[in-house]
């Protein structure tokens, strides 16, 4: 890096090397458009937007990131993410407050939540542990085998899970005096979550474990020839996954405020995939792109069907007709698109390679 | 089998004994003693009929995915989107020209086509991208579940059993005794044993195809090594052809069956998108004395559970998964690659 700034040579020269940047200037200019744009939502858009669209694009986004680290970082497409969240669901609605009182144990707010996010963790590293001993799409089948028998289980249940009609009435808790459940407390709340599994999952990819895991993903192998344990590795990468998933899960509950077999079930499970897929597997930042997309589409086809007079109905037609061309022409999702668009421009402008005809 | 027999006595000798506890259970009267623990012995064997039957189903629809999976590695996930097609058209068919038969072969021509069009367009363009060709499949079963749901809408249909057919059937079994000490014979509805037959057939048909035929041999040779036989100048796109439509065209047929015995209505084509997933996971990946038993095991296991503990039903069938996974992870009868 050299800087035509004299005073900058100076400084270069007599230093020899220049400090490391601290982390407020590695960020790019873009986050911080972007984070800033996201801090002042509401005062730009109405309330629908904040929940809605927003709240639920964070929420999908999170569940969906917890199958990108999976698949992205690991290696393994695995379908039970959503499964996981809606055992976290269960579990806020099973041991705290709802509409089904008798069922509903009822605990303290700082009690439910954590052990909610625990149990939901260790289904999700029990199923792991189940699903690491097969490989590729071996795993998409039986993690989606496990999120079937899932469904199914929890709506024939009817004395831990309530059978078919499930928990309705399941809030968040009124903490400092706020209700969470209001548009801009619960934008708030969703995008501080979501930024924070977004961090949490730049930060464990970057950690020897993340590492590590990239190592196993690439060649399993040699990762057991240099010593590592393989199968551990992968398991605890489910764990780490369940956690983020179950946080996505509780919220997405108190947004919808009910839980319900039809919450974990098939279609929910492929949309996750759908929206991984469709936002990009290879970077962190890829389910949201993903999930705003999907949420846009779901929220506004039928506008746009009725628009080109056909039915409103069909909008999974139309989500299913994008999620085929993406996957048919980029499979690693607009992220995929972007980059390649990213590169060409660059091709494009380098006078060095070839007239940039490469 | 000797093989097998000579490798794991003791695991030969626990199958054995347990497969005649089963035989012996079905076939021999039941004491008071026994109906007070177990329940009626009509209940029992009503089960243990439901689940063979629902397993032949299970066979039929899994044998085409497995075999399609076995031979080109290739992942259908539409295999459930073309069992539900197979039903709603053999369903409009026999509406229409009012005959049960006249349904199968058409359909399965039809839904064979369809098979044929998958393989050529989709699979073909992505050979050996086994994730891309899941997504793929995972798309194209979502379209055709809200094509099939605006076509169709989503009331459950069933298809008519013809005359010839409905009504029970009186088989040699025993099933108990009535109160002037006459023994009863168990009575099965005429179709379902039907069914069983006719999926017998197919699965014997398809074992003597594979394993007698020059055709057989042509897929067997290609499951073990593909590269080899494309290189001994086999048409190796053609096998992939016939092997795929067969598949489909099985599966459509399950279709109507599950059709009559059951019914069809969005979201069965998930099920038994899953159910072939469970049943080929059990009993092994491209293997179709595999599918046989897996299906069997998948089908006796849901209705015994049915019965005996509605609410865990699911988790029987999970519990044999897991089983499975735990200790063969290639499936039961499935070979390690």
């Amino acid at each position: 890096m050299s800087t035509t700034d004299p005073l900058g040579e100076i400084f270069a020269s007599t230093r020899r090397s220049r400090p490391e940047p601290s982390w407020i200037e590695r960020v790019p200019l873009p986050v911080w458009i972007v984070g800033f744009v996201a801090l002042i939502m509401p005062l730009i858009a109405n309330n629908f937007w904040l929940f809605q669209v927003f709240g639920w694009t964070f929420i999908l986004g999170m569940i969906a990131l917890s199958l990108m680290f999976l698949a992205g970082y690991g290696g393994m497409v695995s379908l039970i993410q959503m499964s996981v969240a809606g055992m976290a669901g269960y579990g806020v609605a099973i041991l705290g407050t709802s509409g089904m009182g008798d069922l509903s144990l009822g605990w303290p707010w700082w009690l439910y939540i954590p052990v909610a996010i625990i149990i939901a963790a260790i289904f999700g590293t029990i199923v792991g542990a189940l699903a690491v001993r097969t490989e590729g799409i071996y795993t998409i089948m039986i993690t989606l085998a496990i999120a079937s028998a899932f469904f199914y289980f929890t709506r024939q249940n009817y004395e831990i899970f309530n059978g078919y009609s499930g928990f309705n009435l399941v809030v968040p808790p009124r903490l400092f005096g706020v209700d969470w459940r209001r548009p801009i407390p619960f934008y708030y709340l969703t995008l501080g979550c979501a930024v924070l599994s977004y961090l949490a999952v730049v930060y464990v990819s970057r950690s020897p474990f993340g590492l590590a895991l990239q190592g196993v993903r690439d060649g399993p192998r040699r990762m057991a020839a240099l010593g590592y344990n393989v199968t551990a590795h992968r398991i605890a990468a489910y764990t780490f996954a369940s956690v983020i998933a179950a946080v996505g899960g509780i919220l997405l509950v108190w947004q919808n405020s009910q839980v319900s077999p039809g919450t974990v079930g098939i279609p929910a499970v492929i949309d996750i995939l759908v929206i991984a897929v469709v936002g990009g597997l290879r970077r962190p930042i890829g389910p949201f792109i993903g999930a705003l997309i999907y949420v846009l589409l779901r929220t506004f086809s039928p506008d746009i069907l009725l628009g080109f007079g056909l039915s409103g109905e069909r909008f999974k037609t139309l989500i299913g007709m994008g999620f085929l061309l993406i996957v048919f022409f980029s499979p690693d999702g607009v992220l995929g698109l972007w980059d390649r668009w990213r590169e060409r421009q660059r091709r494009k402008r380098d006078p060095l390679r070839d007239g940039g005809k490469r | 089998m000797q093989e097998f027999i000579q490798r794991r006595p003791i695991w030969s000798g626990i199958i054995a004994l347990a497969l005649a506890v089963f035989l012996w259970l079905v076939l021999a009267p039941w004491s008071p003693e026994m109906e007070a623990v177990m329940g009626r012995k009509r209940v029992f064997l009503n089960a243990v009929f439901g689940g063979v039957t629902l397993g032949a189903l299970y066979f039929l629809v899994a044998a085409g995915f497995t075999l399609i999976f076995g031979l080109m590695r290739n992942v259908n996930l539409a295999h459930g989107s073309l069992y539900l097609l197979g039903g709603y058209l053999g369903f409009e068919i026999s509406e229409r020209t009012g005959s049960w038969l006249l349904a199968f072969p058409i359909v399965f021509v039809l839904v064979g086509l369809v098979g044929i069009i998958l393989q050529n367009q989709v699979f073909r363009r992505m050979e050996g991208e086994e994730l891309r060709q899941t997504m793929v499949t995972i798309g194209i079963s979502v379209v055709l579940a809200d094509l099939m749901l605006w076509t169709w809408g989503g009331q459950s249909y069933t298809i008519m059993t013809p005359d010839w057919l409905s009504g029970p059937a009186e088989l040699p079994i025993i099933s108990g005794t009535n109160r002037d000490g006459e023994t009863v014979f168990l009575r099965y509805p005429a179709v379902r044993i039907a069914i069983l037959i006719a999926a017998i057939v197919i699965g014997v048909l398809m074992w003597l195809i594979l394993n007698k035929s020059r055709l057989g041999m042509l897929i067997r040779a290609g499951v073990d090594d593909r590269d080899m036989l494309a290189a001994s100048g086999i048409r190796i796109q053609w096998v992939f052809l016939a092997v795929f439509a067969f598949g489909a065209g099985l599966a459509g047929i399950g279709g109507i069956i599950g059709g009559t015995f059951q019914s069809l209505s969005p979201g069965e084509d998930t099920r038994f998108l899953l159910a072939s997933l469970v049943v080929v996971i059990v009993g092994g990946m491209g293997s179709i004395p595999g599918a046989a038993i897996g299906a069997v095991l998948i089908g006796l296991s849901e209705q015994l559970g049915l019965v005996y503990a509605p609410t865990y039903s699911v988790v029987f069938t999970f519990l044999i998964m897991v089983a499975v996974l735990a200790f063969r992870p290639q499936g039961l009868l499935g070979r390690t690659r």
